[in-house]
């Protein structure tokens, strides 16, 4: 497939989040790609590092919903569900995990640099904070280009101890940017909880010292998301400038592959699992008669069966040829590869 | 001798450079109560208490400047950086601030300070947590720069390290962590920086290396039909001009092997020297195997082939007895 057909594909997916089944079915998605994630690093597909958002589908999705195709996404390693929320298809995002051609990146990047420029997503960056900045620049070319469009910024908790957060939310201000910047706080970073490393749990307060709204989200409900970025999408493209979004969230998970988590107090997954973002939203669909939970479970299993048929796919496909490696470094190829001469 | 993970051997450093001097503290990003991602620190935080031992937030720049205070203050701070890549956002505070403070206090001040950094590839951790990044450190006045191969030096750099007057920067390859060896700890144990170590013994060719790329050589000789000096360098600022030239004035062929890429790499830096001091004393040209000039790649495959392996040592030497001339690097035929 060319690219207009990977990125048609991802407009598609996009689209179909305008649907209450369909932003069901893709946090399910999500669910789903993320545990075939697990065991394909269990298997020894995945190297380095990954890091799963299993119960924080509902930020990804929502922040999906509310955005513009045409608005700019910056996000962290921690990306699978903003790449898939956004459009990125599975094969893109496992055979990226896995290191395979089928990947977003053509398997040079890994799980922690996945990408979707047709649906507004930038590589996403795997050192802490570095999105801020880029999202800010990103409307800034909205800004003076007239283009309407805006950015939104998806980064963790442990992010707001960093200087790009600060100097990105004062430049932002100050230039009215059209730039919305969402927090994801699970209340870790790594292996430390929140208060042993910030002085304060409400990150949304930060804010106030830049002069932007900041508002906390119930993170765990998409629908709480998608009407927070909304309306501060719409603040930000009527030239208001931008806002603190702080989503209140929690990673089922541990930080990385490898962690299993143990500096959690005991009880606080499980406290945090009984509103889980999928089964909350089932009980919003059935309630409002949206969708029954029969309808629901079809949609579980069909995912449940596309994911697998995506990692059959991508386990079939082939790494990269190393000439790979040389190509996309610079426009000209020729200074990396032949220079050598 | 104890038989200690490289990654044992850190924290066996830091331990008993703790245990010497009450000024050594450490911080870093869950360095402490988790004993560091790579767990390099594992056990300190029991042993000597929060007040030195130190988890910080995720504000690079805030951490390494506050150590550098502390530094021209009397303590002689330890900081981890996780991944040598996140000094890029702290950068400031080590080139700009630590480098040049005993320049414009003319001497009047002095930063003990120790950066140690997992570095490298190898581990599939993609382009932005893979670079060794010595590059940023090397060209700077005013900073040294050491580079562990494996749990002994990691153990004797790190220690010299600690009671150097000046900011030292300590690259430890991150795929070498888990490595296990005898160590020598104590006074013996130490490894004066800017000497080089010789890790083999031969006639043909003299091998300088570094970090992960010693035992690449060490493999290639064990496969070669020729046999070579293995030089570790250990130190590359200020690096060991002496051993270097000693060995290459015997053998009369130089092959540097780097983790570095091809364009600036710092074994420019040895072949530039070894040019100079032995110019017509060569059999053949200097030759250095490198990285390509692109970003470490993620799939197994391509990082496999970016880094040199000992396949590639075998075959550039082989060339370069065979021809006298200096063999190309393996991309140009891509
Ligand atoms: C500048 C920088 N410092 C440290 C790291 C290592 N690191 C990766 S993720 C992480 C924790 C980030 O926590 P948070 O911002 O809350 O995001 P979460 O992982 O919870 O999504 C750290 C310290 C990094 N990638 N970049
Ligand atoms: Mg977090």
């Amino acid at each position: 497939m060319g690219p207009e057909g990977v990125g048609g594909r991802q407009l598609e997916r996009r689209r179909a989040l305008a649907e209450p089944v369909g932003v069901y079915r893709r946090m399910v998605e999500i669910r789903f790609v993320e545990q075939q994630i697990q065991v394909l690093y269990e298997q020894g597909h995945v190297r380095g590092s990954t890091h799963l958002c299993i119960g924080q589908e509902a930020v990804s999705v929502g922040v999906a919903r509310a955005a513009r195709v045409s608005d700019g996404v910056t996000c962290t390693y921690r990306g699978h569900g903003m790449a898939l929320a956004l459009g990125v298809s599975v094969e893109e995002v496992l055979g990226e995990v896995a290191g395979r051609t089928t990947g977003c990146a053509g398997g040079l990047g890994g799980s922690m640099h996945l990408s979707g420029e047709a649906v507004g997503l930038l590589p996403t960056f795997a050192i802490v904070g570095a999105g801020l900045p880029v999202a800010a620049g990103v409307a800034l070319a909205a800004q003076v280009k007239g283009t309407g469009a805006a950015a939104v910024a998806v980064f963790g908790d442990g992010s707001a101890n960093i200087g790009a957060f600060h100097e990105t939310l004062n430049l932002a201000a100050i230039w009215k940017l059209p730039v919305v910047f969402v927090c994801e706080n699970n209340l870790y970073g790594e292996y430390s909880r929140i208060n042993l490393t910030t002085p304060l749990e409400d990150l949304a307060e930060r804010a106030a010292a830049y002069r932007i709204p900041g508002t906390v989200v119930d993170g765990q409900d998409v629908d709480a998301v998608s009407s927070a970025v909304s309306a501060a999408l719409g603040r930000a493209r009527a030239g208001e400038g931008p806002s603190l979004l702080e989503m209140k969230t929690y990673r089922y998970s541990g930080h990385s592959r490898s962690d299993p988590a143990t500096y959690r107090p005991a009880g606080e997954l499980e406290q945090w699992q009984e509103r889980d973002p999928i089964d909350l939203y089932a009980g919003q669909l059935a309630t409002s008669g949206v969708a029954g939970r029969q309808e629901l479970d079809v949609v579980r299993q069909e995912v449940q069966q596309a994911v697998a048929n995506a990692c059959e796919l991508v386990l079939a496909s082939p790494e990269p040829p190393v000439e790979e490696m040389f190509r996309h470094v610079l426009a000209t190829r020729a200074l990396v590869a032949r220079e050598a001469r | 001798m104890p038989k200690l993970r490289m990654r044992q051997a850190v924290a066996q450093a830091l331990e008993d450079a703790m245990a010497e001097d009450p000024s050594v503290i450490l911080m870093g990003e869950d360095i402490a109560a988790a004993g560091g991602a790579f767990k390099a620190t594992e056990g300190l935080l029991e042993k000597f208490g929060p007040m030195r031992v130190r988890d910080t937030p995720i504000s690079e720049m805030g951490f390494l400047g506050a150590a550098v205070g502390a530094a021209v203050s009397g303590l002689r701070p330890v900081v981890e950086m996780m991944f040598v890549d996140f000094t890029a956002v702290a950068l400031d505070q080590l080139v700009i601030e630590a480098a040049k403070m005993r320049y414009l206090s003319r001497g009047r001040l002095e930063v003990p300070l120790v950066l140690r950094a997992s570095a490298g590839a190898g581990l599939g951790f993609g382009c932005q947590h893979s670079q060794m990044a010595d590059q940023w450190f090397r060209a700077t006045p005013g900073l040294k720069l050491a580079v562990a191969s494996g749990p002994q030096n990691a153990y004797g750099l790190l220690r010299a390290a600690v009671r150097d007057p000046d900011p030292v920067v300590v690259l430890e390859p991150r795929a070498l962590y888990g490595q296990r060896d005898e160590v020598e700890t104590g006074e013996a144990g130490i490894v004066p920086l800017g000497q080089a170590r010789r890790a083999s013994q031969g006639e043909d060719v003299t091998l300088v290396a570094l970090g992960q790329m010693v035992d690449v050589a060490l493999e290639a000789v064990a496969r070669a039909s020729w046999s070579a000096d293995v030089i570790d360098l250990q130190t590359l600022v200020p690096w060991d001009r002496t051993a270097v030239e000693e060995s290459v004035r015997r053998t009369r062929r130089l092959v540097v092997v780097e983790e570095a890429p091809w364009s600036g790499g710092w074994g420019t830096e040895v072949t530039d020297h070894v040019c100079g001091a032995l110019f017509g004393e060569l059999l053949a040209p200097p030759v250095r195997v490198t990285t390509p000039d692109v970003p470490v790649p993620y799939s197994g495959k391509l990082e496999g082939r970016w880094l040199p392996d000992a396949g590639y040592v075998v075959q550039q030497v082989d060339e370069l007895l065979r021809t006298g001339r200096r063999p190309q690097p393996w991309w140009t035929e891509i």
